[in-house]
């Protein structure tokens, strides 16, 4: 019997010939990634009572969710991480200003090959199916299990399969269609699933399109979530438990937008009426990366951020930094009016870097626009791509990159 | 440990809708937090304070479909569990939550008709996948727990057992084989890397 991506990856994984869904599995690891969070993995791993790490050549670890350290008690958390790495002898550690978001540093540094297992103490740890690998986000505690035994058990998921054919329309982009996706499936439209995206339009997206995809398919429950890759396809007989096809040429025409408080509140933009931004943050996992940069600094090119609406712009890593600085991107936003923030999550958690206060509303490039997500239980994110963002952020109001660039 | 340790009985606390997700359960701002017990001190903080301050030990929170959808964040489950909560019973939880509650040995069981109200006591058989509530005399299907799942909670969390299974040399702990991980990318891989990030 043909067998899917997840199915596939997880077979050999594990030692089997085939799998099935529903399956459970005990799974070597290839690959294990923590944040700030892998001092709480830290701890558990050592009430374990276990001295040394499986495989310190596995485990990559970097600084993003409070980097610089925010508080004195971050800089701790911090401070222990760098100790802890040194001890096991971990080598790849990403500190503050080597690394950036975890999930794209990972993917830039070449870890991540098709058919690995791949692990992460981060829920958009599913962006790594982009590269074929069979991607999951865990939890603290279970990392630790991971860090003592270098496997892990999974139930075989069940796999979903999106097929995606039409011309995308001009200022839509793979956030626009994978938000439309959630906005049709909801949030837990793809629970406990794989997701397999195909068809003439994924394989005309970029790397970095890709990996949108691959990350936002979690705020559907997917549990991985592949595109397409040479090394690694599914078989011709694949079981699918449902397939889904896009035209996204039809069904995606405008940039769409995630409301608050929820992803999956998915609304074309021509339906949301006249929404006043005080903020606009360009960056994250999700979109913090050189094209979404280009498309910005284009709309941004020429024009003066709206008086009352701040923009926050946050490489998704030190080497996009470079890049969209030689290609002169930060340039013309920083001379637009926009803060460039240092390589990390910046905002988006909730943490620093551009909290919101009660009644302020944010239009954001980020990944979820949960209740006080980010910043006062009052204020509104919405979510959108690079492009109604930075057009947003001259408008003074979410706007479509049409009005702003005649 | 017994069949009668897999059955658990308790008043609903709360009814709540569906996708509760992390951020609701525990807010970002505190995950600089990695003391478990602490954790507790910002359950629902943001939107329903009130929960954590009327919770008995025990009690039992009901929720919709999808409960703790979001982030990976262990401490969304921890805060629950250390706040007393002696299950979370919902209509289906969202994978990394569910898995967290079980790694730190709070039973999550998912029922998708189970019907009650705050005040209501239930009676739950993880093993059988039953719920009873006793206030109103109706019985409920739940899913029953995975066997690794069941062997998770009788330990009281992953932590406990495989310290368990370490002192009983199950568990085999891997020597670092050393450079293992970095192979030469394929020409395809690196054709990619060197692209548009």
């Amino acid at each position: 019997m043909g067998m899917t991506l997840a199915e596939k990856i997880l077979a050999r994984a594990s030692g089997r010939e085939t799998v099935a869904p529903d399956q459970v599995v005990v799974a070597r690891v290839d690959l294990a990634l923590s944040h700030e969070n892998a001092d709480l993995v830290r701890k558990s791993f050592q009430e374990i009572g276990v001295a040394r790490v499986w495989d310190p050549e596995k485990i990559v670890i970097i600084l993003d969710h409070r980097v610089p350290a925010e508080s004195e008690k971050t800089a701790t958390t911090h401070k222990a991480i760098r100790e802890f790495v040194r001890e096991q002898g971990i080598r790849h550690f990403y500190d503050v200003g080597r690394g950036g978001i975890c999930h794209q540093v990972l993917a830039e540094n070449g870890y991540v090959q098709p058919g690995m297992v791949v692990v992460g103490t981060d829920s958009h740890t599913t962006t790594h199916g982009a590269f074929g690998a069979f991607a999951a986000g865990i939890g603290a505690t279970e990392m630790a299990g991971v860090w003592t035994e270098g496997e892990l058990w999974f139930k075989t998921p069940a796999t979903m399969r999106i097929e995606v054919d039409g011309e995308f329309a001009e200022w839509v982009s793979a956030k626009d269609l994978i938000l439309y996706i959630i906005g049709q499936l909801g949030a837990d439209g793809a629970d406990y699933r794989a997701v397999e995206f195909d068809g003439p339009a994924i394989h005309r997206l970029s790397v970095a399109s890709r990996m949108v995809l691959a990350n936002l398919s979690m705020e559907m429950g997917a549990k991985v979530a592949f595109t397409p890759v040479e090394e690694i396809a599914p078989d011709a007989g694949a079981r699918y438990e449902r397939v889904i096809r896009i035209d996204a040429s039809r069904e995606v025409a405008e940039p769409q937008i995630a409301c608050p408080h929820a992803v999956d509140n998915v609304k074309p933009l021509s339906a949301l009426g006249h929404v006043p931004v005080e903020q606009a943050v360009l960056g994250s996992c999700t979109n913090g990366r050189l094209e979404d940069f280009e498309i910005a600094a284009r709309i941004l090119a020429g024009c003066r951020i709206h008086e009352r609406t701040r923009l926050i712009v946050i490489p998704a890593s030190q080497r996009i930094y470079l890049e969209a600085m030689r290609l002169g991107y930060i340039q013309t936003m920083v001379e637009a009016g926009a803060m460039v923030n240092p390589p990390g999550c910046g905002p988006c958690v909730g943490v620093h870097q551009g909290i919101l206060a009660a009644g302020e509303t944010c239009v954001s490039s980020t990944n979820r626009n949960f209740l006080g997500r980010m910043g006062s239980k009052d204020s509104r994110v919405y979510l959108a791509s690079p492009a109604v963002v930075a057009a947003s952020a001259v408008a003074g109001r979410i706007a479509h990159p049409a009005e702003v660039t005649a | 440990m017994s069949e009668q340790a897999m059955k658990l009985r308790g008043r609903v606390a709360v009814v709540l809708a569906d996708n509760v997700d992390t951020d609701l359960i525990y807010p970002g701002r505190y995950l600089n937090i990695t003391d478990r017990e602490k954790t507790a001190e910002h359950l629902f903080e943001l939107a329903y304070p009130e929960i954590r301050a009327a919770l008995q030990p025990g009690d039992i929170i009901l929720g919709g479909k999808n409960f703790g959808c979001g982030s990976s964040r262990e401490q969304a489950a921890a805060a629950v569990k250390f706040s007393g909560v002696g299950a979370v019973v919902a209509k289906s939880f969202a994978r990394i939550f569910f898995r967290n509650s079980i790694n730190l040995g709070l039973p999550v069981v998912t029922a998708p008709a189970v019907q009650a109200r705050a005040g209501d006591e239930l009676e739950i058989d993880l093993l059988a996948g039953r719920i009873v509530n006793l206030t109103t005399g109706a019985v409920f299907d739940a899913a029953p727990l995975d066997p690794r799942a069941v062997e998770l909670l009788e330990a009281g969390g992953l932590i406990p057992y495989l310290k368990f299974r370490i002192q009983k040399s199950e568990v085999r702990i891997q020597k670092a084989e050393g450079g293992s991980q970095n192979e030469d990318p394929s020409d395809e891989m690196q054709a990619i890397l060197n692209s548009d990030f």
